[in-house]
């Protein structure tokens, strides 16, 4: 090979870049997140009731469309109140409905968004409810 | 036929992943086997073509050069466009590399009445191919969120500034709407200009269509179709770990995502996509344009024998003063 050295570097480098992410978790405890919905408010609820404002699976995926749609609604339309798939109604609020629910903010919201590294900037002026630190 | 043929191929890879994963379950062929295939394919093949084009000689000093070369002191040389110097080299490739300087050249010409040829700025495909190579960049980068835990900071950095508009939830990617927009300018540009679509093949148009799909679906995932980004990120931490797991309830359009993902890895070493290697390797833009300085030896050069003047005098030094020719050597 012509230039040996200087490919060889190149070489090296792209093979680095290319398997990056191989190294990056090398050794690290892979946990997947566990969201706690065992909140006071949620385990008042008789057992068939402990149910989110939707189907788990489409708050799973959905939930932030669906928290999109509410302010929409109601910072543009004033209309406050969302009935779901079963005809049950709610308050379309992020702090009096979601967060009265899911009270846990840290060991529920916060511990799927940190493994995804998002951050909702919703918290900048919403208020999230009081935890203990823990 | 040239657009029709890669065309359909893009859309049976779409239907062979919807197909596999929704008929016949094939979610770890799809989700694991293939993905972990195509990075092989993907990384041996780079290896092997640059070590191919290495081992070809380059039998003349040809960089391409617009500038004036280096030569009297007097005479300002135009550094990067004409470099003596590994450093200018270096500065020339990397303005090539990150910034496309000798597409910014780009020209168009015109047959105008007359008949008279007529020669124009054209900049359009500079911007288009900078705004999309850019772009895909970034969204590769972006992507590393989903092969990490505790994202490193330059990523989250990266995808704050690209979501820096806070438009909807969740928020809109700045890049998502330049890739589309450039992918399909380049392709109606091949498609309109009569010069550019007689000299495109099937190969220029397969990656253009497999780009789009993939930007498509990524942004049919992001923004319509949701699917469950949690189990998503469990299955690539399971690749990048090699401790696969196929989580379950992931929507099948997360699986053509990845099938044609892990096709345009496993095609890129064998297409026009390796120019991301080649660049590096052109001699037209590596080399310095020393020739003037440095004696360039053709590698493949056979050893001729050479009789000079000296042996030849030598040889007939004799004859020579015997028939009154002057000799440099009495
Ligand atoms: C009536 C109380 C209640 C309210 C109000 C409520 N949730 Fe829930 N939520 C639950 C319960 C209970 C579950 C667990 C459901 C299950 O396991 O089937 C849950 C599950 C979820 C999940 C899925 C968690 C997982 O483990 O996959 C998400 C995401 C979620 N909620 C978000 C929200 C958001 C956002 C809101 C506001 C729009 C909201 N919830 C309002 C009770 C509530
Ligand atoms: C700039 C500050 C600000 C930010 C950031 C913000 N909001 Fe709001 N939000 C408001 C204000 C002000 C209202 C109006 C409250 C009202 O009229 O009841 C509101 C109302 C809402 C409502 C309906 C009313 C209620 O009680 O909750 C929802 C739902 C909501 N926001 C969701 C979100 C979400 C989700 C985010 C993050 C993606 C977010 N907001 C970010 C200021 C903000
Ligand atoms: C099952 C895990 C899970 C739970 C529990 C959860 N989220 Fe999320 N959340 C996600 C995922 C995944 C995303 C999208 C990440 C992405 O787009 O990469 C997201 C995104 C969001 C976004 C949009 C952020 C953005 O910048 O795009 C908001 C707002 C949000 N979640 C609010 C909430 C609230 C409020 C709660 C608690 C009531 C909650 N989420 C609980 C997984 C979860």
């Amino acid at each position: 090979m012509y230039n040996a050295g200087k490919i060889l570097i190149g070489l090296i480098i792209f093979f680095g870049l290319a398997t990056f992410p191989f190294f990056y978790n090398m050794g690290k405890a892979i946990a997947k997140p566990e969201p706690k919905v065992d909140t006071p408010e949620i385990m008042k609820l008789a057992k068939q009731d402990r149910k989110c404002v939707e189907s788990k699976e489409f708050m799973r995926a959905e939930h932030m469309q669906l928290l999109n749609e509410w302010r929409d609604s109601v910072v543009r339309s004033n209309t406050r109140v969302y009935v779901n798939a079963e005809g049950k109604k709610f308050d379309m609020s992020l702090q009096n409905t979601c967060m009265r629910c899911h009270s846990n903010k840290k060991k529920f919201c916060d511990e799927c968004h940190n493994y995804m590294a998002v951050k909702p900037y919703c918290w900048d002026c919403h208020i999230a409810p009081k935890e203990k630190e823990s | 036929m040239k657009t029709l043929i890669p065309f359909f191929a893009v859309v049976i890879l779409i239907v062979l992943a919807l197909a596999g994963v929704n008929m016949a379950n094939m979610q770890f062929l799809f989700g694991v086997a293939i993905p972990y295939a195509a990075l092989a394919t993907f990384i041996l093949g780079v290896i092997y073509r640059v070590v191919k084009w290495g081992r070809s000689p380059v039998p003349f000093c040809i960089p391409t050069t617009c500038g004036q070369q280096k030569s009297l002191p007097w005479i300002k040389q135009d550094k990067i466009e004409n470099p003596s110097s590994t450093g200018w080299v270096i500065v020339r490739m990397a303005l090539e590399v990150l910034l496309f300087r000798s597409l910014f050249r780009n020209i168009k010409t015109e047959l105008r009445d007359g008949p008279k040829l007529a020669y124009g700025s054209d900049k359009w495909l500079w911007l288009a191919g900078l705004a999309f190579h850019w772009s895909f960049l970034i969204i590769l980068v972006r992507h590393f969120r989903f092969f990490s835990l505790g994202v490193p900071f330059p990523i989250r950095m990266i995808e704050g500034l690209d979501s820096f508009l806070q438009i909807g939830v969740p928020l809109f990617y700045m890049t998502d709407a330049v890739i589309l927009a450039a992918v399909t300018y380049l392709f109606i540009r091949r498609m309109t200009i009569p010069t550019v679509k007689y000299i495109s093949l099937p190969a220029d148009y397969f990656p253009l269509f497999l780009i789009l799909a993939i930007a498509a679906s990524g942004v049919i995932m992001r923004y319509f179709a949701k699917v469950d980004i949690v189990s998503v990120k469990q299955l690539t931490m399971g690749l990048v770990s090699f401790s696969p797991v196929i989580p379950k309830g992931i929507g099948s359009i997360f699986y053509v995502h990845l099938f044609l993902i892990s096709i345009l890895f496993a095609y890129f070493p064998f297409s026009k996509l390796v120019h991301m290697a080649g660049v590096f390797m052109s001699p037209t833009r590596n080399m310095a344009n020393d020739s003037r300085m440095v004696r360039h030896i053709n590698p493949w050069n056979y050893p001729v024998h050479v009789h000079t003047y000296e042996e030849y005098e030598n040889d007939f030094r004799a004859k020579m003063k015997a028939a009154g020719l002057p000799v440099e050597k009495e």
